[in-house]
């Protein structure tokens, strides 16, 4: 490795010029954004430069996600790349008036990092980008999504056209090979091999499908992409196409997507009018075409055999391997599959070559991954790194820690089919191996993080539920044995846990994992597997002790006031919407437990901290505390 | 200022007065069902609100396709619904993040104020309540939205209150959602509507 080229780290990405060389305020309008009100924003940016007659000078375009999700609503005057997170209307007002009328950043409205308190201007310089290195994501939040001149402005369609008219399809399947990169679904499989078994194959008619089917709750990655940047999947898959000999090609959207679904559709219809879509691209014979099918809601169709079954229009159910869709696919054709992420990454191998792409990474797992980071963090969002960086990296370097100050206990990688990896682990690197030695998967990417108010046992409860519910109900291993775990599971996390279900929940999971038909059932345990192996006590604690140590599980809490602490200033009495709290004013005040139904709304509001969650023993201690004679 | 409500927004309720079935013969024109039956579902999905036997036999007596089988994608894929919906929709997100930041106490506060468990749909068909897997947007969790209107960041407390602004904006009480008192906003002429489309979908969509 020691001659390879030295790699771009964290992708300090050039600036877009706006058309007419306009200064432009960048407003993201990524799922998170648009949730804190980000839309709102943009029409606040645009009325107020038009109040201070700026509109001929400064342009107000939406950027895809730009990362940091936590700090949203957000925006950046590009050029020098400045950041204000956190927006609200009086804020626009300030940026437009002292900032882009008068020159001067506004300092008090610029992002904080957490623990140093430092005030960061540049978003290039905050730790949470800074320590990121984007390749998949190079594009998204940093180009106008509709725009097509702007991803052809920073190099976009240089690397398909080179490969269709220069290259010969051997050539680009062994620079795939080369650069290491496997599939980014989730199962890892290297995706030069998988382009070599479809381009082996002799077909009069071979497909080509892009995967968007994401469906792990807590993965926004690939829909971040789509909907970000979306020439650059259309990009890879004119490579791939080319290299496997597949004249036609689908992006399967999750139904669920509305928005990636009309990006894309636009991307392909400016593609194709530039000719770098369509019959002839670039002036070359080659000709490749794409349509977009969007998914109806079925989790398992993110499985690839199902993903087709869906595509011809039936139920999304899987069948069994061989034969493999290399060999008969979509209509019984040589078909290939990959993610999203995948192919949005094949354009910067092309371009930068493969030894730079390998130069990145571990031994084994080469190259980058995108995550998106959620849970009890400070600091959550879309974040791209080096395969290897390890937990602690992710969740105290470009997560900032955990919120609230509270402690980190777990992180739950790869969804429905993934595992928690305790906080003793928290120095694993993050590649397919070790994660997998955890028994824990690296998956599509998502990661949750968990602290110490997080019941793992009904975390593992609320995945079982999960794929239950998404079952295809083909395989009677999935379809009843996921069901059974369930049972025991809903009973543990509702007190009425038994001795014996522990073990129960272990061999069902065995006999699961090991007969299922597909990757769904094959995987189902795994959230169950992996928190009775690092977070038994847990569990003993909901099924012997009546408790739930992190006083999640409503059946096995009770609400109580602390009288020390309360000062009976009567807004959780004012706030619980069925009046199970009352007493008088500047007294203590008592929660009737009868009408309680647990919402936790009087905890959230108390100014003092006075509203305690009990568990266990603690109930009846309380109970004969209070018992005595008044 | 109560919002109007726009075409679209009545088209996903529950409007099928007398289950005019000429669209179905003019998406299954336009869409082949033999390779395409999910988009065609999607497309007069898109056009009665949901997909009541009636419609299904249509497609199936116009296509050739057994109805059996367009029964079974139907009741596969969690966008299809062969029951009518409400003419709003509210969706609590219950991705990772959100189950974490505590969703299930989001979902209950709803179910509170609208009278109706998750899933249902108040008797007057003015909301629809349903849970989401993940609407992506984990750093502002817990989320949800109300047709096309986001919150983030909920407590049980903020949910109530986002929840009755909306009902207030709409001019709806707590006695209209239960169908009780004579509601306005459309909700008078709606429900005998979908009170006639479910009686056809018992007499007249079962017979052989």
């Amino acid at each position: 490795m020691s001659d390879a080229p030295t790699v771009p780290q964290g992708v300090r990405v050039g600036v877009v010029p706006a058309p007419g060389g306009k200064r432009r305020v960048q407003v993201c309008a990524g799922t998170a954004c648009v949730f804190a009100g980000s839309l709102k924003m943009f029409a606040a940016f645009e009325a107020e430069i038009a109040a201070a007659g700026l509109s001929d000078e400064v342009e107000v375009a939406i950027i895809g996600c730009h990362g940091l999700c936590s700090q949203g609503p957000l925006a950046v005057v590009s050029g020098e790349e400045t950041y204000y997170p956190k927006l609200k209307a009086k804020h626009v007002k300030r940026i437009v008036e002292e900032h882009l009328v008068g020159g001067t950043i506004v300092e008090d409205l610029l992002y904080v990092e957490p623990g140093s308190g430092e005030r960061i201007a540049c978003w290039h310089d905050i730790p949470f980008y800074a320590q990121q290195t984007r390749i998949a994501l190079r594009d998204v939040g940093v180009i106008h999504p509709e725009r097509i001149d702007e991803y052809v402005a920073r190099g976009g369609y240089a690397a398909a056209r080179t490969v269709v008219t220069e290259k010969t399809p051997e050539w680009v399947i062994d620079e795939v090979l080369a650069s290491g990169i496997r599939g980014r679904g989730g199962a890892g499989f290297p995706t030069g091999q998988k382009w070599k078994f479809a381009y082996n194959s002799v077909s009069d008619q071979k497909y080509l499908i892009c995967n968007g089917d994401e469906g792990d709750p807590g993965a926004f990655m690939d829909a971040s992409i789509m909907d970000g940047d979306p020439h650059a999947v259309i990009e890879g898959m004119i490579i791939g196409s080319y290299a496997i000999g597949a004249r036609d090609g689908y992006i399967y959207v999750r139904a669920e997507y509305p928005l990636a679904v009309s990006r894309l559709r636009l991307a392909i219809a400016q593609a194709e009018e530039l000719g770098y879509l369509g019959d002839r691209m670039f002036g070359s014979d080659w000709s490749f075409h794409l349509k977009i099918k969007e998914g109806a809601g079925a989790f398992v169709c993110g499985e690839e055999t199902a993903l087709m079954a869906s595509i011809e229009g039936r139920r999304g159910m899987p069948r069994s391997r061989p034969p493999f869709p290399a060999v008969s696919g979509l209509w019984g054709k040589p078909t290939n599959i990959n993610n999203v992420e995948t192919f949005a990454n094949i354009p910067w191998i092309i371009t930068h070559g493969a030894a730079a792409y390998a130069a990145l990474g571990t031994e084994k797992s080469r190259g980058t991954k995108a995550f998106s980071l959620a849970g009890k963090l400070v600091n959550g969002g879309l974040a791209e790194v080096p395969i290897g960086s390890t937990i602690r990296e992710m969740v105290y370097g470009v997560g900032g820690g955990i919120k609230d100050g509270r402690d980190f206990k777990a992180v739950q990688l790869g969804g429905p089919s993934g595992g928690c990896v305790p906080a003793a682990l928290i120095d694993t690197p993050i590649d397919y191996e070790s994660l997998a030695a955890t028994g824990a998967i690296m998956g599509s990417g998502g990661m949750v993080v968990a602290d110490d108010q997080t019941c793992m046992v009904d975390l593992a409860r609320y995945f079982l539920q999960f794929t239950q519910n998404e079952s295809c109900g083909k395989c009677v291993p999935c379809r009843i044995g996921t069901k059974r775990m369930l049972e025991i599971l809903e009973r543990i996390t509702a007190g009425e846990g038994e001795d014996g279900d522990i073990e129960r929940l272990q061999k069902l999971a065995g006999t699961i994992k090991r007969t299922s038909l597909c990757g769904l059932g094959q995987t189902a345990p795994n959230p169950v597997l992996t928190t009775i192996r690092y977070f038994r006590d847990e569990y003993e604690a909901h099924i012997y002790g009546g408790a739930c140590p992190a006083r999640a599980c409503s059946a096995l809490i009770s609400y109580h006031i602390d009288p020390e602490a309360c000062t009976g200033c009567g807004l959780c009495a004012k706030k619980c919407p069925v009046g199970a709290v009352s007493g008088v004013r500047k007294q203590t005040h008592t929660i009737d437990l009868d009408v309680c139904t647990k919402c936790d709304t009087c905890r959230q509001v108390c100014k003092f901290g006075a509203v305690e969650r009990l568990t266990g023993d603690e109930v009846g201690a309380l109970a004969s505390a209070a018992a005595p004679p008044a | 200022m109560p919002r109007r409500e726009t075409e679209s927004q009545a088209h996903t309720g529950t409007a099928v007065p007398a289950l005019d079935l000429t669209e179905v013969g003019r998406v299954v024109d336009e869409i082949d069902p033999h390779g395409n039956l999910i988009a065609v579902l999607q497309h007069v999905q898109a056009h009665y609100g949901y997909l009541p036997e009636p419609v299904i036999n249509e497609i199936a007596r116009l296509s050739g396709v057994p109805a059996s089988r367009i029964y079974g994608i139907v009741t596969f894929y969690a966008q299809f619904s062969t029951e009518p919906s409400g003419r709003h929709k509210v969706f609590v997100c219950h991705g990772t993040a959100c189950h974490v930041a505590g969703a299930p106490r989001i979902t209950e506060a709803i179910e509170q104020e609208l009278g109706v468990p998750d899933g249902g749909t108040t008797p007057d068909m003015s909301f629809t309540l349903d849970s989401v897997a993940c609407m992506g947007a984990c750093s502002q969790a817990p989320v949800m939205r109300i047709d096309a209107d986001t919150f983030g960041n909920l407590t049980p407390d903020s949910t109530r209150k986002y929840m009755l602004g909306v009902l207030d904006e709409l001019g709806l009480s707590a006695d209209d959602l239960a169908g009780g008192a004579q509601a306005p906003e459309g909700a008078a002429e709606a429900a005998p509507e979908a009170a006639a489309s479910r009686a056809s979908d018992t007499s007249e969509g079962r017979r052989p």
